[in-house]
């Protein structure tokens, strides 16, 4: 195992382990029965335990492991996401469509790096036939709305989420066979911005970010969870091809994106009167509810990587 | 029927069973929401909203294995009993119980039918809306079934049950399904109240169940 490799999965063992003692440690002091804030707190750091463990078995089945493991991210998100929406029975079709031919020939385009078609395939190909096969059924009924909400749940949950494993199809000169890391390195650093913002918001958080579109979300928790989270970003700058300057500027870019897209998916939670995505991750809600921050991240760090750091 | 074939024929319950279940989960992420009721090996009979065939399969999913094994979906005699395939599915696959709608001979009476299978201990699975409901209402009114069986067996429960999106997964005339959340929702046990009318009671058990439905269609 290569050094860098196992000093990141230590220093994961050691945060979660750490993160398990402090929740035993209040669960046991706190009064009874436990306040459901800690029950929840403890349900979240099992379920990093198998999010880590299942990321770490993905990684060392390298490029088949990612690749299968967020195509069936996209397949948890996008249901979450078109079960929310407004689906009639004319869009059967579509919808078939969505996840038995546009997940897996996104992924097939990721597999193969055949990058002029990963990045139109969805927004123009997809995007233009949707509507065409749902006007073709000749169901006009609230039609804007179905082919928006369609377009957006596969912008977001197979567009943006196949973003991460064609992080390993870019030629970083000097960093080949290591692009791994690259994903390494945007997950540890969006999900610890999340898990930073949650621990900053809840021990500082006054100041409502927007009361309107999420209420757990505060000033304190943002500055706090973003800035510490760039500075995670800099200490991580051993597995990148980044220099510890550089790579917080990158962690700021991706931890700001992936705030945003919290904050989206809050919205949309919110306009749909649902408070979670799901129920597949025990404390945490649904697989969106993990993912919504990496996925506006994803595409954004792609893009820093392959305009600065490829030939 | 010999000892070999008594198996084989568990066997291939047990393991269309567990396939099934298995199936639903992976599609549709079904899971039980026990709002009222708690699961139990009591006996039951579950009444649900009928929108799919594959209705009874997301509820027994919601089931233990153990009373997924005493549990018989009642299902429609004259569509499942048509061609032999169609019985063997229905009978030897899938355990359901088949009534005819329009019965004629006495031995056909689905009421008996049903009360013969409550009668060996085992639970059922019931549509009171009689058929599929494929109009833009939420819950069609309920046949008088669910009232009969209850003041024959008083004893057994009336667990309503909410089978949220399955409309959607799997709409009418469609064979493949569209991975759809759901969710099923058990409710407080309905019992029929002392010299309550037969109407009464099935529009008292229709409200209720309506009632378990956790995302009515917002009017916007």
């Amino acid at each position: 195992m290569r050094h860098d490799v196992s000093i990141l999965i230590i220093g994961l063992l050691v945060v979660l382990t750490t993160a398990s003692i402090v929740a035993a440690i209040l669960s046991a002091r706190a009064p009874k029965p436990l306040s459901s804030t800690l029950v929840n707190l403890t349900q979240r750091i099992n379920a990093w335990w198998v999010m880590v463990a299942l990321m770490t078995v993905a990684f060392f089945f390298g490029r088949y492991g990612m690749t299968i493991l967020f195509a069936l991210i996209s397949f948890a998100s996008l249901r979450e996401f078109v079960t929310l929406t407004h689906t009639r029975r004319s869009d059967h079709w579509v919808l078939l469509g969505m996840f038995g031919i546009i997940i897996p020939f996104q992924y097939w385009l990721v597999w193969t790096a055949w990058y002029g078609l990963f990045v139109i395939f969805i927004p123009v190909y997809c995007f233009l036939l949707m509507p065409a096969i749902t006007a073709l059924h000749g169901d006009t009924e609230r039609f804007l709305e179905r082919i928006a909400a369609q377009q957006w749940a596969v912008m977001i949950s197979v567009y943006c989420v196949s973003h991460v494993p064609a992080l390993l199809t870019l030629d970083v000169p000097g960093f080949e066979g290591r692009n791994l890391l690259l994903i390494a390195f945007l997950i540890i650093v969006v999900q610890g911005s999340d898990v930073l913002q949650y621990i900053f918001g809840k021990l500082f958080g006054k100041h409502r970010f927007s009361p309107t579109v999420s209420p757990s979300k505060t000033w304190e928790g943002l500055i706090g969870g973003v800035v510490s989270a760039s500075l995670l970003g800099a200490l991580l700058s051993f597995v990148t091809p980044f220099s510890p300057l550089q790579a917080a500027c990158v962690a700021f870019v991706v931890c700001s994106m992936g705030f945003l897209g919290g904050l989206v998916a809050s919205a949309i939670k919110r306009d749909q009167g649902v408070k979670d995505w799901g129920h597949l991750i025990e404390g945490h809600g649904g697989m969106m509810d993990r993912t919504d921050s990496l996925v506006f991240a994803a595409p954004i760090f792609f893009h820093i990587v392959r305009y600065f750091w490829t030939v | 029927m010999s000892k070999l074939a008594l198996k084989t024929f568990t066997l291939l319950q047990t393991v269309t069973s567990v396939g099934l279940s298995a199936l639903a989960w992976v599609v549709t992420g079904v899971r039980p929401i026990w709002n009222g009721s708690l699961p139990s090996d009591r006996q039951r009979i579950y009444f649900a909203n009928h929108t799919s065939h594959g209705d009874f399969i997301l509820l027994s999913a919601c089931l233990s294995e153990k009373e997924r094994a005493i549990t018989h979906a009642v299902a429609a005699g004259e569509y499942w009993g048509k061609s032999r395939l169609r019985r063997f599915i229905a009978e030897d696959m899938l355990s359901s119980v088949l009534i005819n709608r329009q019965w004629t001979k006495p031995e056909e009476n689905p009421i008996e039918i049903m009360l013969s299978v409550l009668d060996q201990g085992h639970s059922l699975i019931l549509f009171p809306e009689g058929t599929r409901n494929m109009t833009e209402e939420p819950l069609l009114a309920f046949r008088s079934g669910l009232y009969n069986l209850s003041m024959a067996r008083p004893e057994v429960e009336l667990i309503p049950c909410w089978i949220e999106n399955m409309s959607r997964v799997l709409p009418k005339g469609q064979f493949l399904p569209v991975p759809l959340l759901c969710r099923v929702v058990f409710g407080a046990p309905v019992t029929v109240a002392p010299g309550e009318e037969r109407r009464a009671f099935l529009d008292r058990a229709h409200a209720t169940l309506l009632a378990l439905n956790p995302r009515p269609e917002r009017d916007d």
